[in-house]
């Protein structure tokens, strides 16, 4: 088989061309999408019987969590492809995917918080998901720390790579465990009404939004890996090229 | 005069770290009773360079063969045959010199060459005394002793008169001379100048970081 | 060959308890924060025995979690420093045999005493006489995931300067599982239920930890102490 796609892609240049041709159709793709579910969602979605308008964080909730988790796994994979194939760029997608991760599951327990103020009364509560949630923000705090910990990038990258592929064998283990010591303690007060039976027309903008927040999830990631790799290459030949043919650009428009 | 067999081939060796060249095309030949001082100035990447031959940094790019065989195919063998003293010595302060020796060499405690070892190295009457009571070059002595009792083909040692007196130092040297008269080699990374005839250098370019894009 | 140090699991268990037993002042310093920092618990919280017996077991478990932590540069940062780290880097051997010899002395010398010492916090908590067995059971295998877990922080932050906090960070999260089935199992057994139900997952996790840690830890070592 050839893999010369595979170290083509890991090449910073290569990736840093191609998604400027994406970065345009991804963010309209990315805005339709966002603003037709929350349009959709917040207005002319029905209201829910028992929760009233209350319910319709969910629009923002539910996406946020399902990336918050869905990214740790692409970090944890991007570092686990950067160790064993030593690239860079893998390095510096798993490097931009942690603080987008860590601000993801801080959205989704914020919004959670706020959700359960009318729903349960209080805006903590220790559930099973939301401990979880939080287990993850840790998870999430203690790769971002150790990636600046260390004074050579290159090692900082390396060590929080096997720390987030750690917190990946570690993550079911906790979810089963704080779902099970939920269940022991679980007080009789709170009943939690499951989302199957959701009506389509509550469902359906919800998966708009879902679909947006990928795309989001994908344009904020390219841009921040992009910064990340005109820094880190800022002394090649092709990002000087680049800064000083953009500096011409910007003095043709000025003058 | 034998021919001296090869134990050592290193082809181009590099080694990066956060895309800067520590080292650049490293190419060294060591033979039986060789000894090779590896000479820089600080920063040129000494230590490095020790570390990759000990293999414990694995190379940028580039090759060590040892006997003939890559280090990745041979790594247990190769590494039962070397030594290496770093800037730290690995001297336990909470142990005795016996024990500190008999630790890193794995000899009984009391065998007879650890106490002939220690007593070579002017350490006689401090045997049996806690490390962190002797001074910082008794220490150095204590780390050195193994170079006496090593049956080792190659020592690599780094700074290795650091700490120590001029007699010190004359008892390395005479170490290291006995060594590559048995057919040893020894790599040393020092600063200070070597009386031993048949001594090589190899000197680290001090890499400008400026020159590389 | 006498040349390099050719020690396993065993010359290291024993090299690292000859050195703890010179220091033996370290080994107490996180069994009198055991102690100690459970007491301020009834101080802060309540003397009551009702209130007490209730938070026991979770009191008694996250004072043994944090102890733990405590002593985890133990583990690797004497040998960093002084460079026996990197004599054991480069010796004849699979790494995971010295790694495993450290995580067994710290044990030995943090969990071990933990465990014994723990019924005398569960008479000062007022713990049902029931909770004992289970609680010190669970406490044996529990620190033992403890002290595999605190090692792979240890080798991550052991070229820090002040690693304590992000050891912390890290390490706590990784906790959770055994804090979760340790309390479990004392909890159980005062509640009269079958206690050796979260007991047999804490076996389990640690048969994974075993299993897993020691690798991660060398492959850990391998890039930190080189730095």
């Amino acid at each position: 088989m050839n893999w010369n796609w595979f170290y083509r892609m890991g090449s910073p240049k290569w990736f840093f061309y191609t998604t400027s041709r994406w970065l345009p159709w991804l963010g309209v793709l990315t805005s339709c999408l966002l603003v037709t579910g929350l349009v959709w969602g917040m207005a002319f979605a029905p209201e829910d019987a028992k929760q009233g308008n209350s319910f319709r964080i969910i629009y923002l909730h539910v996406p946020a969590s399902l990336l918050a988790l869905a990214g740790y796994f692409l970090m944890a994979t991007a570092g686990a492809i950067g160790l064993i194939w030593r690239m860079k760029l893998s390095f510096m997608v798993m490097k931009c995917a942690a603080p987008l991760g860590a601000v993801l599951t801080f959205l989704a327990l914020f919004t959670g918080a706020i959700w359960g103020k009318p729903t349960w009364g209080s805006y903590w509560v220790w559930d099973a998901r939301v401990t979880s949630m939080l287990i993850l923000l840790f998870l999430y705090l203690g790769v971002l720390a150790l990636q600046y910990a260390f004074q050579s990038p290159e090692v900082g990258n390396k060590a929080s790579a096997i720390l987030a592929l750690v917190g990946t064998v570690n993550i079911p283990i906790i979810y089963k465990s704080v779902d099970w010591w939920f269940t022991l303690h679980q007080p009789s007060t709170i009943k939690f009404t499951e989302a199957p039976s959701m009506h389509p027309d509550m469902f359906q903008p919800l998966l708009v939004m879902i679909l947006g927040f990928y795309c989001f999830y994908a344009l904020a990631l390219f841009m921040s890996v992009r910064v990340e790799i005109l820094h880190r290459e800022r002394k090649t030949a092709w990002v000087r090229d680049l800064v000083s043919q953009e500096a011409k650009e910007r003095e043709g428009v000025n003058s | 005069m034998t021919v001296k067999k090869p134990l050592l081939s290193v082809k181009n060796l590099c080694f990066r770290r956060d895309d800067t060249d520590i080292l650049r095309a490293i190419c060294l030949d060591i033979d039986e009773g060789d000894i090779l001082q590896i000479e820089g100035v600080n920063g040129s990447g000494k230590t490095t360079l020790l570390r990759l031959l000990t293999s414990a940094l694995l190379p940028s790019q580039g090759s060590i063969q040892f006997c003939g065989k890559f280090l990745a195919d041979c790594r247990f063998d190769y590494l039962s045959s070397i030594l290496f003293l770093g800037h730290q010595s690995a001297v336990k302060m909470g142990l005795t010199a016996e024990e500190n020796l008999a630790w890193m060499t794995g000899l009984m405690k009391h065998s007879e060459s650890i106490s002939f070892a220690l007593e070579a190295f002017g350490l006689k009457g401090y045997s049996d005394i806690s490390c962190h009571r002797l001074s910082a070059g008794q220490q150095r002595r204590v780390a050195l002793a193994r170079l006496m009792l090593s049956n080792v083909k190659i020592w690599y040692l780094d700074e290795p008169f650091a700490a120590l007196d001029a007699q010190g130092c004359a008892l390395v040297e005479k170490c290291m001379q006995r060594h590559i008269d048995g057919g040893g080699a020894v790599v040393l990374s020092t600063h200070q100048s070597v009386a031993l005839e048949s001594l090589r250098r190899y000197s680290l370019p001090a890499l400008n970081q400026h020159e590389l894009y | 060959m006498n040349g390099l140090i050719k020690h396993g699991f065993f010359a290291h268990l024993r090299h690292d308890l000859r050195l703890i037993n010179r220091r033996r002042g370290e080994v107490a310093s996180p069994l009198i924060f055991f102690v100690i920092a459970a007491t301020l618990i009834p101080l802060g919280v309540s003397p009551e025995a009702r209130v007490l017996s209730m938070i026991a077991p979770g009191i008694i478990w996250v004072m043994a979690l944090l102890a733990t932590l405590l002593s985890a540069d133990r583990l690797f940062d004497a040998d960093y420093n002084d460079g026996s780290l990197e004599q054991i880097l480069i010796s004849p051997q699979l790494l995971v045999m010295p790694v495993l010899g450290k995580i067994a002395a710290h044990w030995l010398t943090t969990g071990l005493p933990l465990t014994l010492v723990s019924p005398l916090l569960g008479l000062l908590f007022s713990l049902p006489s029931e909770g004992y067995g289970a609680m010190m059971a669970g406490l044996a295998i529990g620190t033992c995931c403890l002290s595999l877990l605190v090692a792979l922080g240890a080798a991550l932050t052991v070229s820090l300067k002040n690693g304590g906090l992000l050891l912390t960070l890290i390490v706590m999260p990784l906790y959770m599982p055994v804090l979760i089935f340790g309390t479990a199992t004392a909890q159980y057994s005062i509640d009269g239920l079958a206690w050796d139900v979260p007991l047999a997952v804490l076996a389990a996790m640690l048969t994974m930890a075993i299993a897993l840690c020691p690798i991660a830890i060398a492959g850990i070592l391998r890039l930190t102490t080189m730095n």
